[in-house]
């Protein structure tokens, strides 16, 4: 039987390999929305695995609401790309010093 | 048996993917790669029993959130040569710290293992009763204890997606549109007028 501790390390690599890839490709946001939607999938693998071994149910409640919480993040966040690249014509992140913040 | 294959078949293609997720050279074979990824998760979420959570995870992701970024990387007409110019440059730092994080995540499991952390107990109140399915226990507690939350989980669902059309809209100035009030607001008697001319004169209006 596969036990909780097979889970946990799948969904750690997963975890690290979504902030590798925001690392590796800082200019291409795309690719780092992506990154973070990695990340939250390795979440839900992780509170859904911990939900079934607890026999508790509230940790898939929660992944739904992770999942709620991804889905606006990733509309909101294209939205933002789509009308930075009207502005700027290119998705180049590490130049973003418009507000000069 | 089958089920430690089918678990090890998941947990590898989940990882095989997420790693082409974060390195392909096209952001659509990227996309892809994600929605792979995101299949091989829904597996594994079913090998323990949550189906409701799996199949929500092939439908809102898949169905949603990957169309979603299929469709901005091929409307974008970016130029992605360019924006890879870094990769090699990060490299070793990324893999460093990558390293390091799951080296202290890995660090964790083998903590609970040799029994230095406990795990927290359930209550019980929220385990699912004997012969009920997934979905019926998720859906009474859904519905009941966490009315709350559900509700305001469907206000941030409406705000992002009034957040997302405000962003995006724009007035185009190119185009003829219908004015509504102006329509609306057009009367019949200061739209027509009844004249009576004589013969062989025209009408000026």
């Amino acid at each position: 039987m596969i036990g909780i501790e097979h889970y946990v390390v799948v969904s750690s690599i997963l975890f690290v390999l979504g902030v590798l890839g925001i690392f590796l490709n800082r200019k291409n946001v795309i690719v780092i929305l992506m990154a973070i939607e990695l990340i939250l999938l390795a979440v839900n693998i992780n509170l859904v695995a911990f939900s079934a071994f607890l026999h508790d149910l509230t940790g898939q409640i929660f992944a739904m609401f992770v999942l709620t919480v991804a889905a606006g993040e990733a509309a909101i966040g294209l939205a933002i790309l789509v009308q930075y690249f009207r502005g700027r014509g290119t998705i180049a992140v590490d130049d973003v010093n418009r507000m000069k913040g | 048996m089958i089920q430690t294959i089918a678990f090890y078949l998941f947990a590898f293609l989940v990882i095989v993917s997420g790693v082409f997720t974060i390195a392909s050279r096209n952001p659509v074979h990227s996309v892809l790669w994600l929605i792979l990824a995101f299949f091989n998760g829904a597996g594994l979420m079913v090998l323990v029993g949550a189906e409701f959570i799996a199949m929500l995870l092939v439908i809102v992701y898949v169905g949603a959130v990957a169309v979603l970024f299929l469709f901005v990387v091929m409307m974008l007409d970016i130029d992605f040569a360019e924006l890879r110019a870094g990769f090699m440059k990060n490299f070793p730092l990324g893999i460093a710290i990558a390293l390091v994080l799951f080296a202290e995540l890995f660090l964790g499991v083998g903590a609970y293992q040799v029994g230095g952390l406990a795990l927290g107990t359930p209550d019980g109140t929220a385990a699912t009763a004997p012969g009920v399915s997934n979905i019926a226990a998720i859906g009474a507690l859904l519905y009941g204890r966490y009315l709350f939350l559900f509700e305001t989980a469907g206000i941030i669902l409406l705000v992002a997606m009034i957040g997302a059309i405000v962003l995006t809209h724009r007035e185009r100035k190119d185009t003829k549109p219908q004015n509504v009030a102006k329509q609306n607001a057009r009367r019949p008697q200061d739209a027509t007028v009844n004249m009576r001319p004589e013969v062989g004169k025209g009408v000026e209006l």
